[in-house]
Parts: structure tokens; sequence; C-alpha cells
């Protein structure tokens, strides 16, 4: 695995080393110096064409974890604005002998294109691109999950919300087909599925009172206002209506059931505060085992035996 | 191939240690077994030295030297040491010492969790081939061996221990 583009590209056996491996990593968090040697020397680039708040602060927390040096560089701030174009941006970052490129951009596939481009010994790490996929997020949220139940052959998990739009989704229901879960249903009205959504390997329901029913995990997505050019939902208050977890829908769940979201959450939108900031939440454990992922992610892409070996593309 | 026998060594190492802590005035020693031979040998010890307080385990995976050549093994697990080691005295236990390398990540992952009072290094077989300036405290035996021989521990239960040519 010398680039790491989307999920579809792992099979059961390389994405069960990843959790593992992130695993391991959960143990440095209660290190009193939190950082190990293994990628001392190394130089990784954060290269986010798109805003972010989570994922840039835990790629670049998980590069230091590693002992590794981190540059950070959005579109704001770089060349790009003075008329440089992306591969001379990377040919430039690529003369400072750097190792590793995390990149997220607005273009489905732009991570790919980048990894097509790159010298040799240069990694890139999908950071999202466009709807395409957000991986890292989505193995974060398998290893979230793990933690609570370990045999995804017993698990009915559901996502609710703007499945359209989200590069998350895409990349959670590949994670989740890869671990054989039992059932993977996606709730949202006609307007915010994507056209033969059933293909993906997922139970379609439009009402929630219906598709929350008994499962063991509930997913929230962000409703993403920034990509909607048009009316997809009648008003964000109607929206929460149909669709946003309450505690009385989460009591249709499981008992055990765990709700996660990839944040940033919009309260009152898709999820109600009760719900949130109670015990079934798992939203800030999903951002600390984000660290540890990542950890795994970079080593192993930075893993010499890895490297011109694979899921070169 | 030659079998030890690896209770007596074991028995052997326990009787060591116990001297050694006896010396230095160690009351409440933390031991730490470096994964995954050196884990079962300290099970053995906490036992042989009647210590009731929990076992710390390394996994040095992400310690080692050679990760630029090497990469990430597949078999990493977590390390597990008690909330504070800070002013504990550690004796640090592994199966095998050779060259010294493995020892060496161990220190360094030990001191990324505080600063203990002391280290010590009890070894069930001290090999020669020794690349670093480290020895042991306590042994089980000290063997002269050529490089193409090796030790191969296997356990937990029961631990067999053999010289392979």
């Amino acid at each position: 695995m010398r680039h790491f583009l989307d999920i579809a590209r792992l099979n059961h056996e390389e994405l069960t080393h990843i959790l593992d491996t992130a695993k391991s990593f959960t143990s440095v968090d209660g290190q009193t110096v939190k950082k190990v040697p293994l990628l001392r020397g190394k130089t990784i680039v954060n290269l986010f064409f798109e805003p972010s708040t989570r994922t840039r602060t835990t790629f670049e927390l998980a590069a230091k974890r590693l002992s590794a040096d981190v540059l950070n560089i959005s579109v704001a701030t770089s060349a790009t604005v003075k008329g440089e174009s992306l591969l001379d941006t990377l040919f430039s970052l690529q003369a400072m002998n750097t190792d590793t490129f995390i990149v997220r951009h607005p273009e489905s596939g732009a991570a790919d294109f980048i990894a097509k481009h790159v010298a040799p010994h240069v990694s890139i790490i999908n950071a999202g691109d466009g709807r395409h996929a957000h991986p890292t997020q989505a193995l974060l949220d398998v290893f979230t999950i793990r933690e609570h139940h370990q045999d995804f052959s017993r698990l009915r998990v559901a996502i609710v919300g703007d499945i359209l739009h989200s590069r998350v989704a895409r990349s959670q229901i590949e994670a989740l087909n890869i671990l054989d879960t039992r059932e993977i249903r996606v709730i949202a009205p006609r307007t915010l599925l994507p056209a033969n959504v059933e293909q993906l390997g997922v139970r379609v329901f439009q009402n929630c009172w219906q598709g929350l029913r008994d499962v063991d995990v509930i997913i929230m997505l962000r409703l993403q206002k920034e990509r909607m050019q048009g009316a997809f939902i009648p008003s964000e208050h109607e929206y929460f209506q149909l669709y946003g977890l309450t505690p009385e829908r989460l009591a249709l769940a499981s008992p055990d059931a765990i709700v996660m979201h990839p944040g940033p959450i919009n309260r009152g939108v898709e999820i109600s505060s009760e719900v949130a900031d109670g015990p079934q939440s798992m939203i800030l454990q999903q951002v600390k085992y984000g660290i540890a992922v990542r950890m795994a992610i970079l080593s192993i892409a930075i893993s010499p035996g890895e490297r011109g070996a694979g899921h070169e593309t | 191939m030659t079998e030890l026998d690896a209770q007596q060594l074991i028995d052997k190492l326990g009787h060591d240690t116990g001297a050694f802590m006896n010396e230095r005035g160690i009351t409440r020693p933390l031991l730490v077994g470096i994964r995954t031979g050196g884990v079962w040998v300290a099970e053995r010890l906490l036992n042989i030295l009647e210590i009731r307080d929990e076992l710390g385990v390394l996994d040095i995976t992400f310690y080692r030297d050679d990760f630029s050549q090497e990469g990430i093994q597949p078999t990493v697990k977590p390390s597990h040491l008690p909330l504070s080691i800070t002013d504990r005295h550690i004796i640090l236990i592994d199966d095998v010492l050779y060259t010294g390398r493995t020892v060496r990540a161990a220190l360094n992952e030990i001191f990324d969790y505080g600063r203990p009072a002391s280290v010590s290094l009890a070894i069930l077989v001290e090999r020669s081939g020794r690349e670093l300036p480290i020895q042991a405290d306590a042994i089980g035996v000290r063997l002269s061996l050529e490089t193409r021989q090796h030790v191969q521990l296997s356990g937990p239960d029961p631990i067999v221990l053999e010289i392979v040519d």
C-alpha cells in the first residue's frame, strides 16, 4: 500500500491489518511523551485545497506523534492563487525531499490524479476528494464500531442523511461491506440518495421510524449545505422533523446502539443536542481514534516493504 | 537442534533476580516483559518472586531501529504499562539477549512513559553477538553460539527452548 486513495482497493486482510496497527498506536496516548520515533526524519505535507479542522489537525498530530516533520499548506496561502498549476506546486514540494502528501481537494479523483504524477518515493494519502471518497474517515468509523462490537457479521448499521453528497458515506459502505457487515441501511429522502444506491449493497429506507428499528450503529451525516445548489430539502426545520436523530428515534435502535457522526455536527438539523451529548454518542471518541488510525495509515504507507508494490495507480 | 531445560533456567533466573533485588534493596519492583517471549518468562518470574502487582508489557515495534528496512511488523500489539512508572524500580525481562538492539528500543520506550528510579535486565538466555554496550543483571544461562545458530522459544505453556543450527 504505497498510496492510500480509497477503501475499495483494500481487501479484508489489509483493512484488518490497518485496524490492528491502529489499535497498537492507541497506547501512545497513555505515554507521558506522546510520541514514538518511527517516522523520524520523514517529511509529511498536509496539502489542503478545502477547509478542514478535524481531518487536518488529527493528521498533523498523527504525523507529529510518529516523530515526522509536518508542513501545512492550505490553498488560500499557497501559490495556486498566483496561477501556479497544481502539478507545479506538487513538484516544488517534492523537490524539498518530502515523503508523503496528505491531500484534500474539492474535485473527485484529485488524489488519484496526483498519485499518478508524483515521484516513485512519494506516497499520497487521500483526505477527502469531492464526492468520491474519504477513506481515513471510514476507517476511523469502523475502528470506533469495532471497539464496541467485535463481530461485524452480526451488526446492523444505519447511515442517515445526505448520502448523495457524502464521500464519507461511500467509503463507509465500502469498508462495512469488506468487513462482512450483516446489514447496511441508508436512510434518506430520495433527493439525497444517489441513483442506483441499491447497487452499493445497502437496504434503502426513506422512513426513519422503520429504518432505525433494531440497528446496532447509527451514523448520522452532516447536511452538506456548501455542496447543494438547488432545493434538495424543503427546509432544515422540516429535515429535522423527518430525519433528525432525537432520543425518541434513538430508542428504536438496539439498547446498546452507538451513535456516530463524522463532524462537524449541525445541532438541531441532523441530530438533537440530547443525543449528540448523550451516553451513546461516540462523536468525540471518533475524533480521538482518528489520530491512531491515521498514525497506522501513515506508517504503513511509508513502510519500505510497501513502496513500489501493491496498489500502484 | 538441542533442547534446553526451560523450567530449570527459569528457576535459576528467578533465583538470580531475587538475589540482585536483595543486594540493591529493591522491595517492590515493576516487572516488564518484552513481547512475546519476554512476557511468558516475566509471568513465571512474577510467581517465583511472589509479586502481586500487575505485569507491564512492552511491544517495541514502534521503537525498532530497522523500520527503514523492515517496515511495520504485522503482529504489533499495544504496549501496556501501569499509570505511573516514575520512581519505580523496573526489571525488564526478555527471553534472549543477542545484539542488544531490542533492549535499546525497550529502554527508549520506557522513558517515554516516565522516569523510573532504576532499570535492570533479567534474561533467560544470554548469547554471544552483542552490538551495543548492554549486559544483563540476572541470567538463566550464558551461551556462546555461532552466528548461524539461533535460540528459539515457543510457548506460552509449556515454554520450550531450543538451539537451532
